[in-house]
């Protein structure tokens, strides 16, 4: 353990992300948008959540990623970030356990 | 007295501390760890944020699979091209926050202050064109409450729409719940975001930010783009559920 | 060993004196209170505030003892008790029982644990004290606009259709004071990840610091999902929003899912700072490392994590499909392993240790029996053949009041006196301070013990009346309970007495080890004159009793 509690990360540059990505980023958000919104009015059964989903997902991990510096931080954050999704799916699937086993309701 | 039990640091860290950057707050030993320390606290805020709207997003999971055709319906009486160029707007406006926030890393006061404008005026658009939708709701009877008509999925005017049952009819007020519930928390989080921006540029004006210390502009970044996260799930899950039809 | 053997050892009481600067003479004034940063000026703060909510809920608890001495509903109109049951819980849940550890000893302590000087974010620690008092005003208010009465569970669509009480202002304060809580995890978090001095690894860290770390991450994941379902309770009232009503299309279960998502994690942030307390207080008075250090420091984040996943206990009879109450029941049995690691390890520290019975021990020692009373009474309701003939009575009340109150409240008591010393300067009276803690075993035990056989027997939870044939049972616990609150207000009498007339302390009186016994009673604002460097493991009384050796017993 360093100095000052801090671990690797004093001597961690502070990596400064440039235009360049953020352009990058940016035209991937709008196109991938565009393609959701193209695709919604393609029938293609239950897919259609799925993929919507999906697209949403890439979308949301690019923010994460690249905007919010992610992919340039500590595993400290890494790891916050991990368990903050993991709570979620927690939340959606155990109580989802509950209405899709049961015997009434419209499910 | 301490007890000579504790073994102290040299002396001298407390004579160097005082050559520290006037933005150090004492109880940090360094910049390093008072910036780690604040975007660590920022990220766990946002989990917060997280779990807040996960509570909605689960009920909307449960009702959209017990009312699916209430659910087609009503999402079909949503302008899909509104909210298409919503997202497109949100999306900008996280390229401008990000924009913004390197501006501060390079200290270019100007940059800083012309993308934070950008992003303010991209989030009132983004109201703006919420407050058109919402004004439509309310003209068609569509706000849960006492004034909801169900008449629209009854008896639908659009020769193309399915006409539902009165009993699935009325489960469209749990659809339109579920709508303002999120997309108003969402649209509360965008006025507070941009409340703070505006304080941000004031700020900015008068020389923060862009003197080596930007981890308020870094931080605020953070909500700012989580806050456009919610809307790309918002997007799809309430404005695109079986359009094809 | 004689019956007096203690291992105080106090300062000469004709020489001592308080040192000169310390963090409550640093600055004075009303104004310098109010706009702290000082971590230990806020933790004050707190515990004045959550005293006076005590009071407040002890005054309700006292009148359902009263309601409940005849079996009619002679005191009380039945809608007026319903109101009385219903602020007993919120206020005691919480206005005191979610904050009491976490912020006064927590937020007094853990800085000066591991080294550091305040905890990371100042403002926003003073910010949570003023969410906490506003969140109260809000539920007193609605206390005083007439009440709610609900329960503290609010249940759908009782709470959303069906009464006409303050419903909105009590979910309202409740929504604040959880932001208190918010703040108050997420700034250990990161002190406890960030700021510990050279030398402070994750596993010389005192076990108080563990306990308060898994508590946090409660607080910071659960808290929030709360909120939402209390603003949606909210707009369902106001607006008309039917995400909950079932004449709508709604369904009334799925708030029970979101309120107990967090709630039931909430039992586990009140009482992982109180076993994070009892820790401290038995390795202390057993002069023994804790048994099992990297066990007990697991354990305390095992709790944390499985009591996500089993929040459908409370639901069993409310219509959930048989399938997933057959999973959190399997669920609720393996989140109660973590727990008894803790008690079979606390067990093992004592065995061999040396052990004396100073007053923060005597509190210990009922945590240890009522706990575990109360966590097996817990794993009985959680299989589900048990709890379809329990739940819903007084099995259930006792069951609670055992974890919570002869768990966590006695845990609280403990580390209250444990560490007066450290906060004041001054010793408390040992004499009547050891009479308080037996006094309020007793009235304990008779308070609530007669409740398990109540339940069992089938009297109801929440009704104002009862059949005859429960009276002698309920006449005994309210004679416990009568006897229980002189046992709490003992101690609400001498402690502030001690602040005068007690003896002088020093740095050291128990003989402790841990950083906040190396410094001065009371310590300075920023807690250490330099920054500390440690190189010995938690609960190392080797190293200590080296220290002592060389240590200038110098107060002043």
């Amino acid at each position: 353990m360093s100095q000052h509690g801090a671990t690797d990360l004093e001597h961690q540059e502070h990596h400064v992300v440039g235009p360049k990505v953020y352009l990058l980023i940016f035209f991937a958000l709008m196109i991938c948008t565009g393609l959701t919104t193209w695709v919604a009015f393609i029938d293609l059964g239950v897919l259609n959540p799925v993929i919507a989903l999906a697209i949403a997902c890439f979308k949301a991990s690019l923010v994460v990623l690249f905007f919010m510096h992610i992919h340039y931080s500590s595993k400290l954050l890494k790891l916050t970030v991990a368990s903050g999704l993991f709570m979620f799916l927690v939340l959606i699937t155990m109580t989802l356990s509950d209405y899709i086993s049961r015997a009434w309701g419209l499910w | 007295m301490d007890s000579p039990a504790i073994a102290t640091v040299n002396g001298e860290m407390h004579a160097e501390a005082h050559a520290h950057p006037a933005h150090l707050r004492h109880h940090f030993e360094t910049v390093e760890q008072q910036r780690e320390a604040a975007s660590f606290g920022m990220w766990l805020f946002l989990l917060t944020e997280v779990m807040f709207f996960g509570g909605m997003f689960m009920a909307y999971l449960i009702y959209r699979n017990w009312y699916h055709a209430a659910f087609v319906a009503g999402c079909n009486t949503l302008n899909i091209w509104l909210g298409t160029i919503n997202t497109a707007v949100l999306i900008c406006s996280s390229l401008t926050m990000a924009m913004a926030v390197y501006s501060a890393e390079k200290r270019h006061k100007k940059s800083l202050i012309t993308y934070l404008i950008l992003t303010i005026v991209l989030g009132l658009a983004f109201l703006g064109i919420k407050s058109v939708e919402y004004a439509e709701k309310f003209e068609l009877h569509h706000v849960p409450g006492p004034n909801f008509s169900i008449e629209q999925f009854v008896h639908p005017t659009n020769p193309k729409a399915v006409a539902l049952a009165p009993d699935m009819a009325e489960k469209t007020q749990v659809y339109f719940s579920l709508y303002f519930a999120m997309t108003g928390m969402h649209a509360l989080h965008m006025i507070i975001g941009i409340s703070i921006l505006i304080i941000l540029v004031v700020r900015a004006f008068g020389g923060a930010y862009t003197d080596g210390h930007m981890t308020t502009i870094e931080n605020f970044g953070l909500y700012w783009h989580f806050v456009d996260i919610v809307w790309i799930f918002l997007f799809p899950l309430l404005y695109l559920i079986s359009r094809y039809r | 060993m004689s019956s007096s053997h203690t291992i105080v050892q106090l300062p000469d009481q004709s020489t001592a004196q308080l040192p000169r600067k310390h963090y409550l003479n640093q600055e004075l004034g009303l104004k310098s209170w109010l706009l702290t940063g000082d971590h230990k000026r806020i933790a004050m703060l707190y515990l004045f505030s959550i005293t006076f909510f005590f009071f407040i809920g002890g005054a309700f608890a006292s009148l359902i003892r009263l309601q409940l001495l005849t079996p009619g509903s002679d005191l009380l109109a039945p809608d007026t008790y319903n109101k009385v049951f219903s602020m007993h819980g919120i206020v005691m849940i919480f206005l005191f029982l979610v904050p009491s550890v976490p912020a006064t000893l927590g937020n007094f302590l853990i800085p000066i644990m591991i080294g550091a000087k305040d905890l990371a974010f100042p403002k926003i620690n003073l910010l949570s004290w003023y969410l906490f008092v506003a969140g109260g005003l809000f539920i007193l208010a609605a206390m005083i606009l007439g009440g709610v009465d609900t329960g503290w569970t609010f249940t759908t669509p009782l709470s959303t259709h069906y009464l006409n009480t303050h419903v909105v202002t009590a979910a309202l304060g409740i929504f604040i004071a959880g932001f208190a809580s918010i703040l108050t995890g997420l700034n250990f978090i990161v002190t406890i990840h960030r700021m510990r001095a050279p030398g402070m690894t994750w596993f010389r860290l005192p076990l108080f610091v563990w306990g308060h770390y898994a508590a946090s991450i409660l607080m910071v994941l659960g808290t929030p999902v709360l909120a939402i379902t209390l603003v949606l309770v909210a707009l369902e009232r106001t607006i008309g929003i039917g995400v909950f009503d079932p004449t709508k299309g709604g369904d009334p279960l799925l708030f029970q899912h979101l309120f107990w998502f967090y709630s039931h994690p909430a039992v586990y942030i009140m009482i992982l700072p109180g076993m994070a307390v009892i820790s401290e207080v038995i390795s202390t008075f057993s002069r023994k490392r804790i048994f099992g250090y990297t066990a007990v420091a697991f354990s305390s984040v095992a709790i944390a994590i499985f009591g996500f996943f089993v929040w459908e206990h409370h639901m069993f009879i409310m219509g959930v499909s048989n399938y997933s109450a057959l999973v959190f029941s399997l669920l609720t049995m393996l989140v109660a392993v973590p727990s008894a690691i803790k008690i079979f390890n606390w067990s093992a520290t004592l065995y061999k240790g040396s052990i004396t019975f100073e007053t923060p021990m005597l509190y210990a020692f009922g945590f240890l029996g009522l706990f575990t009373i109360g966590g097996l009474t817990g794993v009985f309701l959680g299989s589900m053949g048990m709890d379809v003939h329990l739940t819903e009575t007084y099995f259930i009340v006792a069951h609670f009041h055992f974890v919570m109150v002869g768990g966590m409240l006695m845990a609280y008591l403990a580390g209250m006196h444990f560490w007066w010393p450290k906060i004041t300067g001054r010793m408390y009276p040992e004499a009547i301070s050891k009479l308080a803690a037996v006094v309020t075993f007793i009235g304990f035990i008779f308070t609530f013990f007669p409740q398990f056989i109540l339940g069992y027997l089938g009297m109801p939870r929440r009704y104002a009346s009862y059949p005859p044939e429960f009276q002698v049972l309920n006449v005994l616990s309210t004679a416990g309970a009568s006897i229980l609150a002189v046992g709490y207000l003992l101690p609400m009498l001498y402690m502030p007495w001690s602040l005068k007339y007690g003896k002088i302390a020093g740095n050291n009186p128990w003989q402790a080890t841990g950083l906040e016994w190396q410094i001065a009673s009371p310590p300075l604002t920023e807690n250490f004159v330099e920054t500390p460097i440690v190189d010995h493991e938690a609960y190392d009384y080797e190293w200590l009793a080296n220290q002592t050796e060389h240590e200038v017993k110098t107060v002043g």
